[in-house]
């Protein structure tokens, strides 16, 4: 068993208005950063998962995406291994 | 009607709701997120609230309760749920309505009375209105605007589904009307079946004048006579 640490990362889907996103773009405007064209705002969720293969820990945050972690209606999810480990024994697993 | 008004860690409105059943002739039991058991039950209420303090997105944690396990199975057998503002975004995650509750447009905490339009009352939640009747209810949420895609409206809307809109004072819809930015103005639904209604205004909270309005007695008075039959008043 191998300890993998996983990042998601849900945000607005894309042509959804992002009221968040939307403010902080104005406040950067206010700011003087012209240039900013869009900001969307959405979060980072760190994992870690105890898994036979790193194929498998990403089905399993997939899933936790599909079931929890994101609103399939108003968002997308993307899943990435970060890195990986020995599960030790004794550890908090 | 035996009314069970579900509590979440995080609920704040279920003594209101609990009275709102009371004051329309009810008897209203709350039942705590943890427990089972709604044999009893003639409707079920999700009261407003902050279920698992909206952590993840509002009513994400909460539709995993086991209460909601029950919740869901009462609804998909016809049972009447009334989901109102948490609620409301609890019974969407759960799939109990379509769409979803997004952050308000203007990225602020909404807390005031909020003029509304009952769009039918061809329902067994607003059979008590007179259609296209002004109301003045209050809103109290971050997450009131709701969305769904163009497809999932258009069908609410031929359907008759959309319950309420939210109005400016002159009761049309217009921008400043439906200040959290809800497509079409929509602050109240229903589902294809017609016993499940969640909206984000807050019927509970308009039951007696000392509080400011009685035009959510409405809601409940409706309930109380699709289930009390033609013939009660």
């Amino acid at each position: 068993m191998t300890r993998y640490q996983l990042e998601v990362r849900v945000v607005p889907r894309t042509g959804l208005l992002d009221p968040p996103g939307k403010a902080i773009h104005h406040a950067l405007h206010s700011l003087g950063y012209l240039g900013v064209e869009d900001v969307r705002v959405g979060k980072t969720i760190f994992l870690q998962i105890d898994a036979p293969s790193g194929r498998e820990a990403r089905g399993r945050a997939e899933e936790m995406c599909r079931k929890l972690l994101s609103n399939p209606v108003t968002e997308d999810y993307e899943v990435s291994v970060l890195g990986e480990g020995e599960v030790q024994d004794g550890t908090d697993s | 009607m035996k009314v069970v008004v579900v509590t979440f860690p995080g609920s704040n409105c279920d003594q209101d709701c609990h009275r709102a059943v009371e004051l329309s002739g009810g008897e209203p039991r709350y039942l705590w997120h943890r427990e089972r058991g709604l044999s009893d039950a003639d409707a079920v209420i999700l009261p407003g609230g902050f279920a698992y303090g909206d952590y993840l997105r509002a009513g994400s944690i909460a539709r995993f309760s086991p209460a909601m396990e029950d919740v869901v199975a009462f609804a998909r057998q016809g049972g009447p749920v009334m989901a109102i503002c948490n609620g409301f975004q609890i019974a969407c995650e759960a799939g109990l309505l379509p769409g979803a509750l997004m952050r308000n447009r203007t990225v602020r905490f909404h807390s005031f009375d909020q003029y509304l339009r009952i769009e039918t009352t061809d329902t067994m939640w607003t059979s008590a209105y007179e259609p296209g009747q002004i109301l003045s209810m209050p809103v109290a949420h971050a997450e009131g605007n709701y969305e769904a895609d163009p497809d999932t409206i258009d069908r609410l809307e031929e359907d008759g589904r959309v319950l309420l809109r939210y109005v400016d004072a002159t009761g049309a819809t217009s921008e400043e009307g439906n200040p959290n930015g809800s497509a079409r103005s929509i602050a109240g639904i229903m589902n294809e079946q017609g016993n499940v209604m969640g909206l984000m205004p807050h019927p509970d909270r308009a039951m007696e004048a000392v509080v400011g309005s009685v035009d959510g007695r409405g809601v409940f008075q409706s309930l109380a006579r699709h289930l009390n039959g033609p013939g009660a008043k």
